[in-house]
C-alpha cells in the first residue's frame, strides 16, 4: 500500500481554501459519466437530441456523475479517511465538451459532535470561466487524532444530519 | 414568486408520508460499475483501488457513497418488462396527478449512512414529503414538492436518504 494522505480535524480551519481542480471535458467524459451512472437518457451521449429536443448547445454532464465528480474532489483532499455524511447540490447551468470544468472549494465550519466524531462543511462549485455550473455544500468526517477512523462509527456515533 | 391557495387533489394529499413503490434492486452492487464509476472522474481513492487499504480503513471494499441511486437504475432493456421503469415514479406520479407538464429538480441533497459494499443487495423506496400551494415562479405557475428516496441493504441499515426537490409547472401563455 502506497502512502496514504490522512487529513486530521486539526489541521483544518474555516476559510481555507482547498487546491483547485481543473479538468477539459470532452464528449467521451459525458458518455463515460453517463453510463457508468447507468443513465441512458440520450441528452447525455446523443448531439443531435440534445440540441433539438433540449434546446442546448450540445450533451451535458449529468448530475448523478457529478456527484462522482465532487466526492473524488472532496476525497482527493481528505484522504481516504474522509467518510462524506451529507452533500447537497444546486445545478444552475450544464458543462458541455469543450468546457474547462474548474473545481473549487472552502471550509465554511469545522466542529466535533456530541460523539466525538470531527466534521468539516464546506462550500464547493464547479465553473465554466466565470460562470458557476454547480454548488454543493459537502459535509465530511474526518480524524480528529492520528488513529481515529470515522469510517468504523456506526448507529448513534455517526451522525450526517446535523 | 407569488403565492395561491389552491385544494391539493385528495389522492396527492394521501400520498404525503406514504412509502410508495418498494422494490430491490436488478442486481448485487459489483465492483466493475465501482471502477467504471471512479475511471470517469479519475478517482485514484484506494479505498476503491487497493484491497490492504480498504480492509484497514473500512473493513474490506466498499463503493463510492454517491454512486447510491446507481443501483436503482433500470437496464435500458430486460426481457419480459412492458414500458419503462422510471427512477423517482412519485416525482412523475405529481406531474401527472397536478396537471404540471413541465418540471425541473432544484436541489438534491444525499445523506450517507452505513458503507455500500460489493455484494449488497439494496432495497429502496420513495416518500413524498410534502406539496406547496400553487406559486408563480419565472418559469410557470406550478408547486414545488419534496421527495424522500430511502435506501438499505440486505440487513435493513439504512446506507442513505436522497432528498429531491422539484417544481412542477405549466409554461405562461404568450
Amino acid at each position: 500500500m502506497n502512502a496514504i494522505r490522512v487529513l486530521t480535524i486539526d489541521q483544518v480551519k474555516a476559510g481555507d481554501a482547498l487546491p483547485e481542480l481543473a479538468y477539459d471535458v470532452t464528449a467521451t467524459t459525458v458518455v463515460l459519466g453517463a453510463l457508468a451512472s447507468r443513465d441512458w437518457r440520450p441528452m447525455h451521449h446523443d448531439k443531435d437530441f440534445a440540441q433539438h429536443r433540449n434546446g442546448v448547445r450540445d450533451i451535458f454532464l449529468n448530475t448523478p456523475n457529478q456527484a462522482a465528480w465532487f466526492e473524488r474532489y472532496v476525497t482527493d483532499w481528505t484522504g481516504p479517511y474522509g467518510r462524506l455524511g451529507r452533500m447537497q447540490f444546486r445545478m444552475k447551468d450544464s458543462v458541455f465538451p469543450g468546457d474547462r470544468m474548474v473545481f473549487r472549494g472552502e471550509v465554511t465550519k469545522v466542529t466535533t459532535d456530541a460523539g466525538g466524531c470531527g466534521w468539516v462543511e464546506l462550500a464547493v462549485r464547479v465553473m465554466v470561466g466565470d460562470k458557476v455550473c454547480t454548488e454543493c455544500n459537502a459535509r465530511v468526517a474526518v480524524p480528529t487524532a492520528a488513529g481515529d477512523n470515522p469510517w468504523a462509527r456506526r448507529d448513534e456515533r455517526w451522525q450526517p444530519e446535523a | 414568486m407569488s403565492e395561491t391557495d389552491a385544494a391539493l387533489p385528495a389522492e396527492v394529499q394521501g400520498w404525503i408520508g406514504q412509502k410508495r413503490y418498494e422494490q430491490e434492486g436488478e442486481f448485487d452492487v459489483e465492483r466493475g460499475y465501482v471502477w467504471t464509476t471512479c475511471a470517469s472522474v479519475e478517482n485514484g481513492n484506494p479505498l476503491f483501488w487497493d484491497e490492504k487499504a480498504a480492509q484497514e480503513i473500512t473493513g474490506g471494499p466498499i463503493a463510492p457513497p454517491t454512486m447510491i441511486s446507481v443501483w436503482f437504475r433500470p437496464h435500458a432493456y430486460a426481457p419480459n418488462r412492458a414500458g419503462t421503469a422510471q427512477p423517482l415514479q412519485v416525482h412523475f406520479d405529481c406531474k401527472e396527478k397536478l396537471g404540471l407538464p413541465e418540471a425541473v429538480m432544484t436541489d438534491n441533497t444525499i445523506t450517507f449512512r452505513e458503507p455500500v459494499r460489493p455484494g449488497d443487495r439494496l432495497r429502496t423506496w420513495q416518500v413524498l414529503r410534502s406539496v406547496s400551494p400553487l406559486k408563480t415562479t419565472k418559469l410557470g405557475t406550478g408547486r414545488f414538492w419534496v421527495i424522500d428516496v430511502e435506501y438499505v441493504n440486505q440487513k435493513g441499515e439504512s446506507v442513505g436518504t436522497e432528498t429531491y426537490t422539484g417544481f412542477g409547472y405549466k409554461r405562461e401563455a404568450k
